[in-house]
């Protein structure tokens, strides 16, 4: 659906984004991770058709962006890091704007009606835009993107600046918007990759540093998994029986928390999935196990040996170089 | 294109800007067209031209208000965001705005037009002249409003778009005065060429000056291509 081939853009002699390719299939959201200043802007706004790049194409299916950038648009939505809101209109009239700029043919009230309700905004319609707070501003800005029904959708930072709940909120909607729209979600607060992207693309400095299923990325970079089982059982036979289960790593005791249950930190061997043994084996004792919790890798650590890596290769790199 | 003018129309009147536009417009206009005509007027000769040319430099100071704003403000809010990745050419949003402004230039023009409805009533006025010359300050002040549109394009701040096309205006006007100073007649014909002041002279002697028409819209014209240019470009920097 959107394809992007060897884009290259530089602002003076900043390479802000140098070299990246990556595609997004039908359907697909995914998640475009980096740190601050590491060209994820850029780049989508690229996408976008807002800059141009100095090289490489980028095609929405299987337009280009330069060459048909009229049609291409159509099938974008694209929510910029800062919602591009006329503060001076009321929420419908911008809608109602929004809905002659992209020249949409779906029947006007019903189209527009609709969206109100999916973002939750039908209730401030007639509030000037300036007086909204920034959650509803932020919605304003997706309703913004949504109108058209376009086929992709893109979303600059879509949670940032927003209270707990609504972040929440906002993630809900992504995710019932990708069941029709192929999307790209830039961030870079992890676990909102984790809980609504099917891929990640990870940049940093302009270059694409992984892109994987979002469960590959986590297991590629470790990949071996931890649990946590808390388990009512006598402690000594239950860790016996916890290490001599074919596929764990190690067992230990984590802590006594509740009164007649421990908490026991499994770690199995990489790429093995002891769950179903491990609910065999004590169910097999018949030693109740009241609660089992994945230990996985958070993105925040893979980000950071990713990002880590990086940084090692290029220490290694200096210091060769130093010494030739 | 239509959805911008549009926006860009009622966002005049979401503002003040459009109502201070108009307000000092008539106000200044009346002020200026009862001192010429009715003030100092004698009986048998009206003082049009005079009305006319304290006009243009009023034209070069107003002006700027409706179109300092254009591309500044889409800037610096990045509303020019939404504008650029929406399916509308550049030169579709560039005439959007510029058409906006001089709807809302036409429409004040057309209710000072009562000045003029005066001049018929109490006396015999030649209206010839007075479509004339109205027809041409109406070119000159599309021309000053495409300038204007150009120069915001180029910055973020509403102040300097204002401020630098008040500079330019007046450049355009005060060339015919330097052109008259100059003794070497080539250049002297080269300024008075590009003179907006001299390229009226035809409209208040009543003659429809084609290459007058011409150069105006091209004024305007050439104003709106390089803006949609600083548009591109940008898009590349």
């Amino acid at each position: 659906m959107v394809e992007i081939t060897d884009v290259r853009k530089s602002y003076g002699n900043k390479h802000a984004v140098n070299g990246i390719s990556f595609e997004v299939k039908e359907g697909e959201i995914l998640g475009f991770l980096g740190p601050n200043g590491a060209g994820k802007s850029t780049t989508l706004n690229i996408i976008t058709g807002y800059l141009s790049a100095d090289s490489g194409s980028v095609k929405i299916d299987g337009t280009d962006i330069l060459e048909e950038p009229l049609k291409a648009k159509k099938d974008i939505g694209f929510l910029p890091e800062i919602p591009p809101l006329y503060v001076e209109m009321t929420v419908l009239e911008y809608l109602n704007f929004v809905y002659d700029l992209k020249g949409c043919k779906l029947p006007r009230k019903q189209h527009l009606k609709e969206i109100c309700e999916v973002v939750k905004i039908w209730d401030v319609g007639n509030r000037l835009i300036k007086n909204l707070s920034k959650g509803y501003r932020q919605r304003v800005g997706i309703a913004q993107a949504l109108i058209g029904n376009p086929k992709v959708l893109i979303f600059d930072e879509p949670t940032i600046g927003l209270d707990p709940r609504q972040i929440i909120e906002i993630r809900n909607l992504i995710k019932m918007l990708g069941r029709e729209h192929t999307i790209i979600l830039s961030t870079h607060i992890l676990p909102e990759v984790q809980a609504v992207c099917d891929r990640i693309v990870v940049i940093n400095k302009g270059e694409i540093v992984a892109n994987e299923k979002t469960e590959d990325l986590i297991n590629a970079v470790d990949g071996s998994r931890k649990l946590v089982a808390k388990i009512v059982g006598p402690e000594d036979e239950v860790l016996k029986a916890l290490r001599s289960l074919g596929g764990v790593k190690t067992a230990e005791v984590l802590g006594k928390r509740d009164t007649d249950s421990i908490s026991y930190m499994i770690e199995s061997q990489e790429r093995v999935d002891i769950r179903k043994p491990l609910f065999a084996l004590l169910s097999g004792r018949n030693w109740p196990l009241i609660g089992l919790e994945g230990m996985e890798l958070s993105l925040e650590d893979i980000f950071m040996r990713l990002v880590g890596k990086e940084k090692d290769k290029e220490v290694g790199k200096k210091a060769r170089k130093g010494v030739k | 294109m239509f959805a911008i003018y549009t926006r860009e129309l009622k966002s005049y009147f979401l503002t003040p800007i459009g109502y201070i536009f108009c307000g000092m417009f008539l106000v200044v206009s009346g002020l200026i067209f009862s001192q010429t005509t009715l003030m100092l007027a004698t009986p048998s000769t009206s003082s049009l031209g005079e009305y006319f040319l304290y006009m243009m430099a009023i034209f070069a100071v107003l002006l700027p208000l409706l179109t300092m704003k254009s591309f500044s403000e889409d800037r610096k809010s990045r509303t020019d965001q939404i504008l650029l990745t929406s399916p509308v050419s550049i030169l579709g949003i560039v005439l959007g705005k510029y058409l906006a402004a001089l709807t809302v230039f036409a429409a004040t023009f057309v209710a000072n037009s009562f000045n003029f409805v005066l001049l018929f009533m109490y006396g015999t006025p030649n209206a010839a002249s007075i479509f004339m010359n109205i027809f041409g300050i109406f070119l000159l002040g599309a021309a000053f409003l495409a300038v204007g549109v150009f120069l915001s394009s180029l910055t973020e701040n509403q102040l300097i778009a204002a401020v630098s096309a008040m500079g330019v205006n007046a450049a355009m006007l005060l060339i015919s005065f330097i052109a008259d100073g100059i003794e070497n007649t080539f250049w002297r014909t080269v300024f008075k060429w590009f003179s907006v002041v001299d390229r009226f002279e035809p409209f208040t002697n009543q003659m429809l000056d084609i290459s007058a028409i011409i150069y105006y819209i091209s004024l305007a014209a050439i104003a709106i291509f390089l803006t949609t240019r600083v548009i591109e470009k940008r898009r590349w920097a």
